[in-house]
């Protein structure tokens, strides 16, 4: 089981982070011909740096927009967060990393426990969002309720682990730091990590491309400054080279 | 009430979030164009190509290479439904493919289908469908029933805006032959005569020349409304509405007064006759890219020293975001102004400088509110701070008038509603499209006069204006309810030379 298991996050590592890193260099390489930020934006770089956090950090626009999904949706990111900062502790050794990331890893640790608990309950106020709003139920692909459903089950697994089925971390931390350790064969577990490795697996090919994604935005990341400063990208100005 | 071929929806209190309802807007087709110039004037093929299919592909790829917009926005979706409830013509329609995500979805089922790994071989899974005739109509018909007024965008947490993907279909179905004849054969006549409504150069010095002899008749002053005159400092694009109807030429006329009284030396021109740029609302940069450049030209040739734009919402959307990118640079005009400045900018400037004398009790007839022009409220700025695009209309209407209050805060700026007509749909083949467009902003209109007794509603956009006057009957309001700012500035304006005679005049005028 546990050559299985190491065969299968090789590959789905490899694919989350090739697949991720091309989407991002996809992203990063098509051009932004036209300033379309929307309006009223920051007009200078630190403004729209201050933007985006807000935008990243709390979910500024989604808020103006609907109270509910704001809640659930933060809700779940932010605890998402939370558990996965605790679980760097099963991939780092304390002294492989700086004093105060450790801190930060173990100040985190029982936040994340119950950060566990506010992760699934944000995806269950989406999954019945999704089901109970029309108009949201009408845009849903099978992949969409599939998504929240994948995401609970590991949220579910998790905390089947740590507050009913104790599991033993630290031969899971052994296997995943390369020291050889052997999987435990606990029902939870195999759950645990198998969705763990769907989920890496889809990342680059699902909306989950919305986490580089929102950082390419044009709408949001520009500086409001078009009379200031002319804008033009090489297709354009090939364009114009070519009529003129 | 204007007769209808459809049901007038009827204004309630509050514009509640309806129930879908599926296929509602699918028999509203916009006419397509069926003269093959009006695709080929534009570079586009001239009617429906035999294998459009992979051409329409093509196109999209093409374009999901070219505008990071596309492809982050075709991917970045997650389906929350945050936009879902904010656009206007879902609001009274019910159609869920006028809702934004339903509205994007349809190009996005065809972009996950052959361009995404998922697509390719789990359609079904995520909701993948593949390009066919029913897609490439339903493309048409919903595309020409978004008015890209970027409502959406605002409230999306990715800023995923649905005009950049409208703009991205509509280029597509050019490419393929199956434009909109609204839009292109306005854009052919922009190309060939140099204005939206095709007014030939003589047939605006006729009118102008009429506008100089009505300031004399009625103020004794000769106000200039010049026309290519070479050497001006300031250049003055406005929509080709302006020119002719009512209540755009009132904005006309106050443009002319406040010149006057600036004595700032000024001149429209027959090359750049036309303010609006229709190129945006079909995507095509070069096409948009054509009509821009004739700004430039006409600012060269007369050798201006400033460029300033008269009201028109789309038109200060090119003007302020893209002209530098698509004409610029302007190095050869005066680097002390901003290039292009809005009307609204420059009286505004005037205003604060104490060199125009105003009489707010020339407007006492009216209390007003204003409505925020999408293009202007969420794609552009006025002044140097950011919601600038807001605060200096007002200012400029609270300057000439003594009654002035806002409708709902939802409805007013960056929150602001279409008027219904925007984004190439100002057509009447789109009646019922506009018509329900418009609820929302005729609901906090009627709110407003009802509650606070508002009269008048003021708008800087050629098309608002234009919507406005056609639908507000449909409603039983009065089509001379909308006015132009630079109408009330127009009237406030007590030009200098009309003081001493002016006054006795204006008693015996008094009625
Ligand atoms: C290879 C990657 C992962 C491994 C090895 C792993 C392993 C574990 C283990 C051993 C526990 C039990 C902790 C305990 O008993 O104290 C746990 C809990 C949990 N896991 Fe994971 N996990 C992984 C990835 C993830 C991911 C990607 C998520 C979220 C999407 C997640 C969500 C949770 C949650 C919510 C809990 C319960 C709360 C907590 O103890 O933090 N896990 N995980
Ligand atoms: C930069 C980090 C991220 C940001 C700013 C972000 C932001 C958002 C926002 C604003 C939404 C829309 C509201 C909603 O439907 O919940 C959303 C949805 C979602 N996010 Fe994220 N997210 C981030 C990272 C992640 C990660 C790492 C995951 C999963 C591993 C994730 C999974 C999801 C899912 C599944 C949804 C859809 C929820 C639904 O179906 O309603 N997000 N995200």
């Amino acid at each position: 089981m546990s050559f299985f298991f190491a065969l299968l996050f090789i590959l789905a590592s490899l694919v989350f982070v090739v697949g991720l890193t091309l989407k991002i260099i996809q992203y990063a390489k098509t051009p932004v011909p036209l300033k379309i930020v929307t309006t009223p934006a920051p007009v200078t770089k630190s403004g729209v740096v201050l933007r985006m956090f807000r935008e990243v950090v709390f979910f500024e626009s989604l808020f103006k927009s609907t109270k509910w999904t704001w809640i659930f949706s933060w809700v779940f990111h932010m605890a998402l967060l939370l558990v996965l900062i605790r679980h760097l502790r099963y991939f780092i050794e304390p002294d492989a990393v700086p004093a105060v990331v450790w801190t930060l890893i173990e100040l985190v640790q029982p936040f994340g426990m119950y950060a566990g608990f506010g992760m699934v309950l944000g995806l269950v106020g989406l999954f019945l969002r999704r089901v109970l709003v029309d108009r949201v139920r009408y845009i849903s692909a099978p992949s969409d309720y599939l998504m929240l459903l994948m995401l609970g089950f590991i949220g579910f697994s998790g905390l089947m682990m740590t507050f009913v089925v104790h599991t033993d971390i630290v031969a899971i931390k052994q296997f995943f730091t390369f020291n050889g350790g052997q999987l435990p064969a606990d029902f939870p577990l195999i759950i645990h990590l198998s969705l763990v490795a769907l989920l890496m697996l889809i990342f680059p090919f699902s909306k989950l491309l919305h986490v580089p994604g929102i950082f390419f935005s044009p709408t949001r990341n520009q500086v409001d400054n078009p009379r200031e400063k002319r804008h033009i990208v090489p297709w354009a100005k090939a364009l114009e080279e070519e009529q003129n | 009430m204007a007769k209808a071929e459809f049901d007038v929806p009827e204004l309630q209190e509050y514009v509640d979030v309806p129930e879908v309802e599926e296929g509602t807007m699918a028999h509203v087709k916009s006419f397509v164009v069926t003269k093959p110039e009006h695709n080929t004037d534009l570079g586009f093929p001239g009617e429906l190509v035999e294998d459009w299919h992979d051409k329409a592909l093509e196109k999209l790829d093409d374009l999901r290479g070219r505008y990071r917009s596309l492809q982050v926005f075709l991917d970045a979706c997650v389906k929350c439904g945050s936009c879902t409830d904010k656009c206007q013509y879902f609001l009274s329609t019910k159609d869920p493919k006028n809702m934004p995500v339903g509205r994007q979805d349809l190009l996005r089922k065809v972009y996950r289908r052959y361009f995404t790994f998922a697509g390719k071989y789990f359609p079904k899974l995520v909701g993948a469908e593949d390009l066919t005739r029913e897609t490439l109509d339903d493309w048409y018909n919903y595309y020409h029933q978004c008015s890209q007024c970027r409502r959406c965008s605002v409230f999306c947490p990715y800023g995923i805006d649905t005009a950049e993907i409208s703009m991205a279909a509509r280029e597509i179905l050019d490419s393929i032959g199956y434009g909109q004849k609204y839009c292109n054969e306005i854009i052919a006549k922009v190309h060939k005569i140099g204005n939206n409504l095709g007014l030939p150069g003589p047939a605006i010095e006729n009118t102008l020349e009429g506008l100089e002899e009505d300031m004399v008749d009625d103020f004794g002053v000769e106000v200039k409304f010049p026309l290519d005159v070479k050497g001006a400092e300031v250049l003055l694009v406005t929509p080709s509405a302006d020119f002719f109807v009512e209540p755009h030429v009132d904005g006309l006329i106050g443009y002319g007064k406040v010149f006057h009284e600036a004595g700032i030396s000024w001149t429209m021109s027959t090359t750049a006759s036309e303010a609006g740029n229709f190129g945006m609302f079909i995507g095509s940069y070069e096409n948009m890219r054509r009509v821009a450049l004739r700004v430039r030209e006409a600012a060269l040739e007369l050798g201006v020293k400033r460029i300033v734009f008269g009201e028109c919402g789309h038109a200060w959307r090119v003007a302020y975001a893209f002209l530098n990118t698509l004409a610029g640079p302007f190095d050869f005009l005066d680097p002390d102004y901003p290039v292009p400045q809005h009307i609204c900018e420059f009286t505004d400037d005037l205003i604060k400088e104490g060199r125009l004398n105003l009489d707010k009790s020339q407007n006492d007839d009216m209390v007003l509110t204003f409505h925020d022009s999408c293009n202007v409220a969420r794609a552009t700025r006025m002044g140097d701070k950011p919601g600038g695009q807001f605060e200096i209309p007002r200012n400029v209407i609270k300057a000439v008038c003594n009654n002035y209050v806002d409708m709902h805060q939802d409805t007013i700026g960056e929150k602001t509603f279409c008027c219904g007509g925007g984004g190439g749909l100002l057509t009447d083949d789109l009646m019922e499209t506009r018509v329900n467009g418009a609820v929302p902003r005729m609901t906090a209109l009627q709110n407003a006069m009802n509650e606070k007794g508002v009269t008048h509603m003021a708008a800087i956009c050629a098309i608002c204006k234009s919507q406005f006057t056609k639908v507000l009957p449909y409603f039983g309001m009065e089509m001379d309810q909308i006015v132009s700012v630079h109408q009330l500035v127009g009237n406030a304006l007590i030009l200098t030379t009309q003081k001493s005679e002016g006054d006795d005049e204006e008693q015996e005028n008094d009625d």
